[in-house]
């Protein structure tokens, strides 16, 4: 039973009264207490926010002139390149703003990894980031096949081909994917029908992710939790302010590479329509995915290299619970510090590595990184919760906030 | 969450101070405001006709097989067309009314080119809901809306019924004696 | 904070890395021109274009097509429309079906699409001696370095080295992988007279030719440019009056 609420004077109060909309505002955008200590790494998240409304709305204006058939497509992409008013523009930001979103996220992760911020109790919190994450992944996957070029095809042969190593149902699995048997019409159409559907799954994710969020409120770079009234400071205008000049850096990179170079990113042979019978002699998917198609390719064995691909996403849901040091960020943790930035480095590695032939060192580089991305989490972060000794810890946030900025 | 005005020395900077960060927001969220409408720019155009449907906007029409008392229909950015090579008959029927009494006046001389009375041609959606309408067809002689009953004449002008303007007469002209080429 | 400035830097680098990470394997090394469309004030060079199209149309149309261009889209490198009307009334250009149900040829309008040489890609192999000309309309865009792989492998048809057996039909380039392509040597000196009276040796054609091609695969590329800069100035002031307005009510923070 609510108790009684006293309706507020004006239309606000009025709509306020019978569904909260504006004290839900308030108290998520306004009030909400922050830790006043937060670097610009905890700007990635509203930016990642942005990055998903500008591609559902650039995406939903694509699809006004795109034709989901294996016929038309590729020419309709041309006719909104090529005729449709700024259609260039929609095109190039949609396609530029995936990596860019890949590229926040990214250093979303690494900050969240680096400050322990998938520790309780934020343990879920975390664990619907890698769904976000996973839904992502599928989305731009299924997004990078629909202009039908070389790498379209070829990509999507190649990864839908996987699941057919799953032992007895693999090849029924790979032929209800396609819709037929091979990579065609059916497997576009569905691409498409899907790709339109699961950013909206997304955004439902990412509102379950800030419901979250606001229980406990952000981590911050101490790690230590928030004390008292102190050490926070209201979202608005503090937040509103960082967060939006983080938005126009962001921008300055993001319309740069638009206007500028909005094909370094991409591959040459995706504007060749897609042949079934010409296979091209790279077959790369963007460079997002690199990182585990340099572990899918290293492992010897087709099914076991499928299940480290996945298994090296999947890890990341068992993090809070093998990583169990009770001191959260790595500035007080001086071994762990240091394994972590390797991490990332390894995972930058085997990025590079999945770019190039799987041959010669290549091959043996992306083992020895593979090896050690699972043995991080395996191995590295349950000792070092055993056995690291942390640097003290300071007392409060607000107490840390003081003494890096004595007056 | 106060200033800490007890650190200042003097507080007679705080408003200035105020009026100066204000005017700095106040700038910056203009040109943030600003830069959120010239965003919407881009979107709101891609939706106007793209450069290939704006190339094919007009249609040109073989009239050498038209016979007098037949109506040709072709097709103009999507829309029925009735090209018409009229009786003297019907040219006399369009011209001698006193179109005071026309629900929508207009001269008949108006809608044809002068030295092609012969030939009407009329956009062939009825003005009331967009129906396309028989003809020849009703009590004068034009063209009959299946839809709601609205009667054309022999210029295309409404009678009866509740469309309430005439048959539109799109841009055309006569690029040869054989050769009309619309819009 | 060295971490801090240590990591930015990396990243950038091994972002960078990554993003240009491609296997060359034999690494070929093409002709380089500095091209007047690269870089953030580039534009197209109209006469050049001009020219280039005029290598198009007498030698490259035999072969192949362009079929994302329309005879009304010159008008974006200088021809005026009476010059495009004419272009296109020279060919004949299938349409119909007609009252009968036949197709039908009709001299090309301004609206028509570059014609193709072949009516699809079986025919132009078959006529090709099983290999396709590709369409030229994205062709910058296709080949990593676009403009200077063209560029090269227009002039790349050299002697083949002695040591070399071709295969039945293809020829020696010097700059193609693998050396041995398909088209025969498309470019010689004083091929064809330019309307303008510029000497057309192999390599202006090249020249002309690859500027009138970025034309083609990017033809809104001038606007593009001349918008980011506008974009990125707006930005760049907007965004000191952000961080102005930031550290101004950060100030309250103690």
């Amino acid at each position: 039973m609510k108790e009684h609420k006293i309706q507020k004077p004006g239309i606000i109060g009025w709509i306020d009264y019978r569904l909260p909309i504006f004290t839900f505002a308030d108290s998520f955008l306004n009030k909400y207490p922050t830790p006043k200590n937060l670097s610009y790494l905890w700007s990635m998240g509203s930016i990642a926010g942005i990055m998903l409304v500008l591609q559902i709305i650039t995406g939903v204006f694509l699809a006004m002139h795109y034709t989901p058939h294996v016929d038309y497509a590729f020419d309709s992409v041309e006719n909104i390149m090529r005729d449709v008013n700024y259609g260039w523009l929609l095109r190039y930001m949609h396609a530029v703003g995936a990596s860019m979103f890949f590229v926040v996220v990214y250093i979303h992760i690494a900050r969240g990894l680096y400050y322990g911020s998938y520790k309780g109790p934020r343990e879920l919190l975390w664990q619907i980031g890698v769904v976000i994450f996973l839904t992502m992944m599928a989305t731009a996957f299924m997004g990078y096949v629909l202009p039908w070029g070389q790498m379209s095809f070829w990509g999507a042969t190649v990864i839908t081909n996987l699941f057919s190593a799953f032992p007895v149902v693999g090849k029924y699995i790979v032929t209800w994917l396609w819709g037929g048997f091979s990579v065609d019409n059916p497997t576009l159409n569905r691409f498409f029908s899907l790709h339109y559907l699961l950013p909206f799954l997304i955004v439902a994710f990412v509102m379950l992710h800030l419901i979250a969020l606001h229980e406990h409120g952000s981590n911050n770079p101490t790690g230590v939790e928030v004390k008292t009234k102190k050490d926070t400071i209201p979202f608005h205008p503090y937040y509103t302010i960082k967060d939006m000049f983080g938005f126009i850096v962001f921008f300055l990179i993001y319309f740069y590479m638009v206007f500028f170079s909005p094909n370094s990113l991409g591959d040459p042979d995706n504007y060749i329509v897609a042949n079934p019978l010409v296979t091209p002699a790279h077959i790369v998917p963007e460079w997002y995915f690199l990182p585990f198609y340099a572990i899918l390719r290293g492992i010897p064995n087709k099914l076991a290299g499928v299940c480290c691909m996945f298994g090296s996403i999947l890890i990341l849901f068992f993090l809070p619970w093998l990583d169990k040091a009770k001191t959260k960020s790595g500035t007080y943790r001086p071994y762990f510090k240091w394994f972590c930035l390797l991490f990332i480095l390894d995972t930058i590695a085997l990025g590079y590595l999945g770019a190039q032939e799987p041959q010669g060192i290549y091959v043996i580089l992306s083992r020895l990184c593979t090896l050690y991305y699972f043995g991080y989490f395996l191995a590295i972060l349950p000792l070092l919760s055993r056995f690291e000794t942390p640097l003290p810890a300071p007392n409060s946030i607000s107490e840390d906030y003081a003494k890096k900025h004595c007056q | 969450m106060d200033t800490s005005c007890e650190t200042e020395n003097n507080s007679c900077s705080l408003p200035e101070g105020e009026t100066r960060r204000d005017f700095i927001v106040l700038t910056a969220s203009a040109m943030g405001a600003l830069g959120c409408a010239c965003a919407a720019v881009p979107f709101i155009s891609s939706m106007n006709p793209s450069s290939d449907v704006l190339a094919i906007s007009s249609t040109e029409v073989d009239i050498s097989n038209i016979q007098p008392g037949q109506i040709l229909t072709v097709m103009w950015q999507g829309k029925p067309v009735f090209v018409r090579r009229r009786t003297p008959e019907e040219i006399k029927a369009a011209e001698d009314i006193d179109i005071k009494t026309l629900p929508d006046p207009q001269k008949d001389g108006d809608r044809v080119k002068k030295d092609h009375r012969e030939w009407l041609v009329v956009v062939g959606i009825c003005t009331h809901l967009g129906c396309v309408p028989i003809g020849p067809k009703g009590e004068f002689g034009g063209w009959l809306c299946p839809c709601h009953g609205s009667q054309y004449d022999t210029s295309g002008r409404v009678r009866v019924g509740p469309a309430p303007l005439n048959l539109a007469v799109p841009k055309y002209e006569f690029i040869s004696e054989t050769k009309i080429r619309i819009g | 904070m060295k971490i801090r400035i240590f990591l930015i830097a990396f990243f950038i680098v091994a972002g960078a890395g990554i993003a240009y990470a491609h296997d060359h394997g034999e690494k070929i090394e093409w002709l380089y021109k500095k091209w007047p469309f690269s870089g953030i004030f580039g534009t197209v060079d109209r006469q050049a274009a001009q020219r280039g199209y005029q290598v198009y149309k007498e030698v490259c149309s035999t072969c192949h097509a362009m079929k994302y261009r329309s005879f009304r889209n010159l008008s974006e490198i200088g021809f005026s429309e009476d010059e495009i009307k004419t272009i296109a009334a020279g060919y004949q250009v299938k349409d119909g079906p007609d009252d009968s149900g036949q197709m039908f040829d009709r001299p090309g309008k301004s609206s028509d699409k570059f014609p193709s040489p072949f009516a699809n890609e079986k025919a132009a192999r078959a006529a090709n001696g099983g290999a396709y000309p590709p369409d030229l309309s994205l062709i910058i865009k296709a080949r990593e370095n676009g403009p200077n792989y063209v560029y090269s492998l227009l002039q790349g048809f050299t002697e083949k080295p002695t040591d070399m057996t071709m295969g039945t039909g293809m020829n020696y380039n010097k700059y193609f992988p693998g050396h041995q392509i398909a088209m025969p040597k498309p470019l010689s000196d004083g091929q064809i007279s330019y309307s303008d009276g510029t000497v057309a040796t192999t390599e202006q054609m090249s020249s002309d030719v690859v500027i009138f091609l970025q034309w083609a695969a990017e033809p809104e590329m001038e606007r593009r440019k001349k918008m980011g800069l506008k974009v990125l100035l707006f930005l760049a002031v907007t965004g000191v009056f952000f961080y102005l307005a930031k550290k101004r009510i950060w100030k309250k923070v103690d």
